[in-house]
Parts: C-alpha cells; sequence; structure tokens
C-alpha cells in the first residue's frame, strides 16, 4: 500500500515535471506565475491564468516598454510542488517577479525560496496570518487580502442579521483555520460546533456526517469556507439536506463565478439569495473593473472570479512598479518603493498597503442574484468595512 | 446522546460503506482471482461518472443515465482486460502496478480531453432532490436512494456469488486458481467477465456519488487507495470480507468525523482537540488496516482454503 502510494507521488512529481517548459530570454520583464492548473482544483488556475494574460493583452504585452514573459506553473495543489516549482523559477527562468499561490500552504512553502533571492513575491490569492504577523517580508505584496479579513467581515453581518448561534465548517489547512479564526474574531454570538474537513488532493467532497451535526446542533446559521469545486459539492448537499430555512447560509470564498454556472445548471436554487463577503464583486462600480469584466466575458464566456480579479491587479502592481523605474528590474529599493503606493487602477477601486503590504480596503456584503441575461452571479448588497487593515499587521516590524 | 444524530449518522456511514464496497467487490475479485493489482480500478469509478452526466444531460433521465453507462463501463473493462489486463497475468505485481499506473494517466487524460478540466455535474429530478421524513427524522432522499441501491446490488452479488453456477467458479478461482483451469473450466471467459464485472460496479459507484460531489478528473485516485484498504481488512478474494470491510470503514470513517472531536475533548483542550480530530479520524481507517496486518494478516473474512 505505502509502496503503491509512494510509486503515484513520484510518478505524479515526474509527470508535472515533463510538463513545465524552459526557455529563457536575455533581456525583458520576467513573471513567473504558480498556480493549480491539474486537479479539479485547475479550474481556479485556469481562471487566474485567463486573468493575468488578459491584463498583459491590456498593457499592450509591454511593462514600461519593455517585452513580459509570463511563465506559468503548476503546482498540483501540493505545496512540495509549489516550493519545486518555485525553485525552477527563481534559480532556472531567474524571474524578477514570482505572483500567483491559489493556497496558504503552497505559499508558506515557496516564499522563502523567493525572498531569499531576492525577488518580489506577490500573492494573488493566499494571505496565510503568518504572511501578513511576525513573517511578513519587505518583498512580499498581496493583492489579495489576509485570510481573516473576509471571515471577520462575515462576523459583523452576522451580529446585525441577529445571528445568536453559528455552526462552522472550514477544511483543514493553514486558511481554513485562518476563517474559522477570523469569523471568531468579531462574531458576538457563540459557535456551537466546528468542523475541520480533510483537505488537499484527496480532499472530502461528502459533507453527510457534518451536515448531520450542523443540523443537531440547532445554530441560527451555518458558515461555511469551501474554494473551488468543493463549493459546488457542499451547496448541492447543504440543498439536498433541506437546510435552507432552518439553517442559513453564510459563506466566504464559496460561492462565486466558478461554482455558480454549476449550482445554476443543477437548479440548485437555495443558492439564490444566500450571503457572503468579499473585498470584490464584478459589478463594483469603477472604470478598470467594467473593463476587466466586461473584457473577460467577451473572451471566456463567463464571469471572472475573485481569483481572476486578484491575478489580474497582480500584473498591474508590476506594471506600476517598472513604469516608476523606467523599466529597471535591478533597483530593488526603487521598485518596492512603486509598489507600497499601489498606484495602478484597481478593479476594487483605491486601495493603500499597510506596514505589512497587505491591502487596506473595503469589504462589501454580496447576495446572490439572477443578472439581466438569467445568469446567476453576486450582487453587492452593502459595504461592511471601509478600509479595513488585517489584524496581524501590528505584528509586523515593517 | 442525541438519536436521532446517531442514527442519521449510521445512516451516512452505511452509504459510505455502500459505496465503498462496490468498488471493492471488483478490485478483490480482480486481485483475488487473477492476482492482478489493478491500480485502474479508479479509473471506471470515474468514467462511470463521467459517461453517466453525459447521457443523463442527454436523456434527461437519471435511471436511463446509470443503465446505459452501466453498460458502457462494463465493455470498456472488458476491452481493458482482453487488451492488456490479460498480457499481465504472467507477469510479477511490479509490471501490474506500472502498466495500470499508466492507465490511470491515459484515462485521466482522455477524460480531459472528452470532458474539459471542470466537473460536471448530474442533476437529479426534483423529487430526489428533497428530503424524507421519517418520524422525526428527515433524510435527503438520494442519499436513501444510494442505500437502497447498493443493497441491491449487494444482495443480487450474493447470490450470484453464493448460488449460481459463475458465482461457483468465481469462488473455486479465488480459492484455487490452478485447480479450476485444471477442471476445464474456460478460465479466460471467467476472468473476462469478472473483470467487466468489477469494473461495471465501480462504474456504479461513481454515478451513484456523482450527483452528490461531482465527475471530476481524479476523482478515482482517491477512493482507490480506501478500496485496498478494505480489500486488506476483508481478505483478498472475498466479496463477503470486502462487504463487512467496507461497512466497517464506513462507520469508521463517518463516526470518527462524527464524534471524535467531541471525544478528544474530554481529556484535551478544546484549541487541541479541534486540530486533532481531523487528523485522528483520518487515519483511523488504516490504524485499522495495520492492526489487522498485524494480527490477521489473511484479513477478517479470508476466502475458504486459502
Amino acid at each position: 500500500m505505502k509502496k503503491t502510494k509512494q510509486l503515484l507521488t513520484s510518478t505524479f512529481i515526474a509527470a508535472s515535471l515533463a510538463v513545465a517548459s524552459a526557455n529563457s530570454y536575455a533581456d525583458g520583464v520576467k513573471i513567473g506565475f504558480v498556480t493549480t492548473l491539474t486537479t479539479p482544483a485547475g479550474v481556479i488556475g485556469e481562471d487566474m491564468q485567463n486573468a493575468a494574460n488578459l491584463a498583459l493583452e491590456h498593457l499592450g504585452g509591454k511593462m514600461a516598454d519593455q517585452d513580459v514573459e509570463l511563465i506559468f506553473e503548476d503546482d498540483g495543489f501540493k505545496p512540495e510542488i509549489g516550493k519545486q516549482k518555485t525553485d525552477k523559477l527563481v534559480k532556472k527562468d531567474k524571474v524578477d517577479f514570482v505572483s500567483g499561490y491559489i493556497w496558504s500552504h503552497v505559499l508558506m512553502a515557496s516564499a522563502k525560496s523567493v525572498l531569499d533571492a531576492g525577488k518580489f513575491l506577490i500573492s494573488a490569492n493566499a494571505g496565510p496570518s503568518q504572511m501578513a504577523g511576525k513573517g511578513c517580508d519587505s518583498n512580499f505584496f498581496s493583492t489579495s487580502w489576509q485570510n481573516d479579513q473576509t471571515p471577520m467581515a462575515m462576523g459583523e453581518v452576522l451580529n446585525t442579521q441577529g445571528v445568536k448561534s453559528l455552526y462552522v465548517m472550514v477544511p483543514n489547512y493553514a486558511a481554513g483555520k485562518n476563517m474559522a479564526a477570523g469569523v471568531e474574531r468579531t462574531f458576538k454570538g457563540e459557535i456551537v460546533g466546528k468542523d475541520m474537513t480533510k483537505w488537499g488532493k484527496d480532499k472530502q467532497l461528502d459533507f453527510s456526517a457534518e451536515l448531520a451535526k450542523a443540523k443537531a446542533s440547532g445554530a441560527d446559521g451555518l458558515f461555511v469556507f469551501y474554494p473551488g469545486s468543493a463549493g459546488g459539492a457542499f451547496i448541492k448537499q447543504y440543498q439536498q439536506a433541506g437546510l435552507k430555512d432552518s439553517l442559513p447560509l453564510y459563506t466566504v470564498f464559496t460561492v462565486d463565478s466558478i461554482s455558480l454556472p454549476k449550482l445554476q445548471a443543477a437548479d440548485m436554487q437555495g443558492v439564490m439569495g444566500s450571503k457572503s463577503t468579499m473585498f470584490w464583486g464584478p459589478d463594483l462600480d469603477n472604470a478598470a473593473n467594467i473593463k476587466f469584466v466586461s473584457d473577460f466575458k467577451a473572451k471566456h464566456g463567463k464571469y471572472p472570479s475573485f481569483y481572476a480579479a486578484q491575478s489580474y491587479d497582480s500584473i498591474m502592481l508590476i506594471d506600476s512598479a517598472l513604469r516608476a523605474t523606467g523599466g529597471k528590474v535591478d533597483d530593488e529599493d526603487a521598485l518596492r518603493a512603486a509598489m507600497e503606493k499601489a498606484d495602478f487602477d484597481s478593479v476594487r477601486g483605491d486601495f493603500t498597503y499597510g506596514n505589512n503590504h497587505m491591502p487596506v480596503q473595503n469589504f462589501y456584503l454580496r447576495e446572490v442574484v439572477a443578472d439581466a441575461d438569467g445568469n446567476w452571479t453576486t450582487q453587492i448588497s452593502e459595504t461592511v468595512y471601509e478600509a479595513h487593515q488585517d489584524p496581524y499587521a501590528a505584528d509586523c516590524q515593517l | 446522546m442525541d438519536w436521532q444524530l446517531l442514527i442519521t449518522q449510521m445512516l451516512n456511514g452505511l452509504q459510505l460503506g455502500l459505496l465503498l464496497f462496490l468498488v471493492a467487490s471488483g478490485l478483490t475479485l480482480i486481485f483475488g482471482i487473477m492476482d492482478f493489482i489493478n491500480l485502474s480500478h479508479g479509473s471506471f469509478y470515474m468514467l462511470g461518472a463521467f459517461i453517466c452526466s453525459s447521457i443523463t444531460a442527454k436523456t434527461g433521465s437519471l435511471f436511463i443515465g446509470i443503465v446505459l453507462a452501466v453498460l458502457v463501463v462494463f465493455c470498456i473493462g472488458a476491452l481493458v482486460e482482453r487488451l492488456i489486463a490479460r498480457k499481465l497475468y504472467q507477469n510479477d505485481h511490479l509490471d501490474h502496478v506500472l502498466v495500470t499506473f499508466g492507465l490511470i494517466l491515459v484515462f485521466d487524460t482522455l477524460a480531459h480531453l472528452i470532458w474539459g478540466s471542470q466537473g460536471r455535474i448530474i442533476s437529479l429530478p426534483d423529487s430526489l432532490n428533497g428530503q424524507i421524513n421519517l418520524g422525526s427524522l428527515v433524510l435527503p432522499s438520494y442519499r436513501l436512494l444510494i442505500i437502497g441501491a447498493g443493497l441491491t446490488v449487494a444482495i443480487g452479488l450474493y447470490f450470484l456469488v453464493t448460488r449460481s453456477r459463475l458465482g461457483m467458479r468465481i469462488r473455486a478461482g479465488a480459492s484455487n486458481r490452478q485447480m479450476v483451469s485444471a477442471l476445464g473450466v474456460d478460465i479466460d471467459r471467467l476472468y473476462l467477465i469478472v473483470f467487466a464485472l468489477g469494473a461495471a460496479l465501480a462504474g456504479l459507484a461513481g454515478m451513484l456519488i456523482a450527483p452528490i460531489t461531482e465527475a471530476s478528473i481524479g476523482m478515482g485516485n482517491e477512493i482507490i487507495i480506501i478500496a485496498f484498504v478494505v480489500v486488506i481488512v476483508g481478505g483478498i478474494g472475498s466479496v463477503k470480507g470486502a462487504f463487512y470491510a467496507a461497512l466497517l470503514i464506513g462507520f469508521i470513517d463517518t463516526l470518527g468525523r462524527s464524534y471524535l472531536g467531541d471525544l478528544l475533548a474530554l481529556f484535551l483542550s478544546s484549541q487541541n482537540a479541534e486540530t486533532a480530530a481531523p487528523a485522528l479520524s483520518a487515519m483511523l481507517i488504516y490504524i485499522l488496516m495495520a492492526a489487522v496486518l498485524a494480527f490477521r494478516p489473511q484479513g477478517l473474512f479470508p476466502p475458504s482454503n486459502s
């Protein structure tokens, strides 16, 4: 059995390594982008890849008049492979920036490789507390959020909605723990139960036991965090268990433009009206976002996800830094100073960087609605936080 | 103790166990009778889910989807046996592992080409999306359907194996292969049927779970490891062993997920309990396997005369 497993692992590694291409230019800007392109979570990586490519297209393929090479790598949903790919990007491809990273545990495993080499690391999704607090780094930036922030906003929403007791379900990995900690930080009622389910390549997708416990707990509300394809599976089972009226659903990073089309195809009406918090929404009204969303929809026939929005912004952030240095990639201090200004038109509207290089930004409450064409999407209904900074910033010595 | 919750969790455990049994029964027969390690058995589980999703989407009927998809997977299983597995029976286990691991990659890539990287959903009719009230218990109707279907197949398989001529040969094959062929049983045909039947059962399991989760690439690789655990715990080649071991593992997994956290909280801080519980409940079935291998290496219910 163990042999079999080892064999599986080593062959997977060999197979995924073979996919990696190797070509290098002498001049221009090189950006590495690590995301998940295989496994069912590959659908997230595809969205990020599409958005990063769209950003480059909007820039005319150049940053500060320099050619840009964007190298995508697949982490296979595994920290150890993410680290290998990051090493390859830094040492072999000699990239100037590394962006991407969906998963907090993959980012944690890979960060050192980039930062020790004096390169810039820009997380386009993962926001583990360690990178925001004690482990912050002058060359680490985020175009997403710190993990705790979005569930903290949800905690505030739960308080105003009069939810007194809450059941929490999250996957058992770094971000799942942060999400649970975040909602507990602001939620004033009682947490009557909590489940942390198996996560990773062989993640748990059947939530029967946990849903039965949640129902028996008699909680007023159910808080969940199930990113990617697990979100769709969760919502389906939530509806099949008939919990819509007795146990209202409050989510973060679960109901998005990746899960909604599939839920609509399966006619899972249970998700309509369900509430989630987020720093962004496809309906956010600013020029950069309108252009991003309409061009993305025209090209890929669906709404961009928040993963896509963050990836788009990560490319734009790099561009803003290079414009400020006149295209010089070796002046680390000038690049850093430029990035700290966040001087670009973000799809989330204006934001600033805190001392730990995490965005200080608004958070909104979103509800699931049908758009003018009948497609299910989210609509922002109120602003929960204005210019919110994550709780770990004070621990950061920068 | 909340009895309603306990009963619900027992039913959830039963559902998981029956799905595991569908996958493991074929695996144990192929392993026991042909002495063939088929890592790609999980691919039939995945193919079943994908094929069923396509047929269901075309015809609009889950029932037709399942019936046709079972037949298709049966045929794919037969083809794999005839074209690939048959040539390998004489080789040693490492060759089996290498070739069938290659098959996993082939099937995964094939599924990627045909159905894309996104998972595919199977829509349920409204009647199955609801719940059934049993007294004060409210249960998702589709999960009850899985239990019903799983039990039906298990009973059918029981009669097939214990009461029919084919079953007699299968049992004989599992106990003593050489003797069966020496007695003039058409062993090629027996192998073909067992392999294809095993594939169809794994496919059926995939079709049943897909409306709850979804059909996705690699879904078979997740279940195949647990299915091997079932085979080892139950006794290689024993359908009866696979049945009891699958139910045992289904219950252990579900009840572990349900109650281990509360149990650990009795003597650990709640912080530690909530981190330790998920890790420990994921380990429980492997601990069981290790215990079985240590104290009863032939499995709990080995086939007779082996």
